[in-house]
């Protein structure tokens, strides 16, 4: 799931602090998940607003919602009834999530209430760690499950490099060397002759290296 | 959340008792709660309010000698603080002091 980070309170209290009537949007997806911005954010980031506006001496109107995904329109058309009533908007959803709303509500201030991280696992409540990025092609199944471009700091295709270290990264001691990893599930699948094959050029153009990208799915759309 | 409801309400200040740590009946429960607490104190430190208004305790059933003691210190601690920002920005202050109520 997309993983993301609730925003530092005064950089919030920063862009909304001139604006007298404020929508707080979290959203129930991904950002729910990690505890970044979902409804229970959203109210906690709400009534925070609240505090500091009444102690400055402000009239102003904080409201949460939450929408079920704020990356589809059928879900941001929750907000058409209300959304013209407040000069602004705080989205607590991933980066995908604030750009649609804006997309389609275009007249509206929105502004991101979380920094959106990576594509990631839960390891427990409250530790996270990256798994993919995304790349448009997986090569999963020829490193044994284990992704040398989310993993391995250099992304190298044919590791490990010189500066993996008793199975850490040289980029630091707390982070497992990726190709050590994939040596090491190799081995336990008995596939360690996979070495013998160095892995071809990778095709980058599926990633960002083609610029933004699109799906088209003719099987699905009519 | 509620926390900051209890502020939002109008109270000069709040004082969270949970259980010994290691002896909490929802295992970590109380532990969770020093977390929210010490979040809930950093916004109250940011949005102008104070966490020196809110206060977590561990105490067990068996400490209520204990706990009138706490509940003193920190009423004789908000009573100096005065009324909160926000009862004071409401005009809800009635007095100088702030009020205790249960």
């Amino acid at each position: 799931m997309i993983k993301a980070v609730p925003k530092p309170l005064e950089e919030v209290i920063g862009r909304v602090q001139d604006f007298n009537k404020v929508l707080i949007a979290g959203c129930d997806g991904c950002v729910t998940v990690c505890e970044a911005g979902g409804l229970k954010e959203a109210k906690i980031l709400a009534a925070a607003l609240r505090l500091y506006y009444t102690q400055a001496g402000r009239q102003a109107q904080v409201d949460e919602t939450s929408l079920t995904r704020q990356c589809e329109k059928e879900y941001l058309a929750n907000l058409s009834d209300k959304i013209d009533s407040y000069d602004a908007v705080v989205s607590l959803a991933c980066g995908v999530g604030v750009q649609y709303l804006a997309e389609m509500y275009d007249n509206k201030l929105v502004f991101p209430g979380v920094d959106t991280c990576f594509l990631g696992v839960n390891e427990e409540r409250g530790l996270y760690s990256e798994r993919c990025q995304a790349c448009g092609k997986c090569i999963l199944a020829e490193t044994g499950g284990v992704c040398p471009i989310a993993r391995c700091s250099k992304r190298m295709l044919n590791g490990p490099c010189g500066g993996s270290e008793g199975g850490k990264c040289e980029i630091n001691p707390e982070v497992p060397c990726g190709w050590q990893l994939i040596y090491e599930r190799l081995k336990t699948l008995g596939q360690l002759e996979r070495f013998e094959q160095p892995v071809e050029p990778k095709d980058w153009k599926p990633s960002r290296d083609g610029g933004p990208r699109k799906i088209v799915r003719e099987d699905l759309r009519i | 959340m509620h926390l900051l409801l209890a502020f939002e309400q109008g109270a000069d200040g709040v004082v969270v008792v949970g259980c010994m740590e290691g002896d909490c009946h929802y295992m970590a429960g109380n532990l969770y709660a020093k977390k929210r607490v010490q979040r809930a104190k950093e916004i109250l430190d940011k949005v102008g309010v104070g966490g020196e208004r809110l206060a977590m305790y561990n105490l067990s059933s068996g400490m209520g000698g204990r706990f009138a003691e706490i509940v003193r210190e920190m009423t004789s601690k908000i009573m100096e603080l005065g009324p909160s920002p926000i009862r004071i920005a409401t005009g809800t202050a009635a007095r100088p002091g702030a009020e205790v109520t249960t």
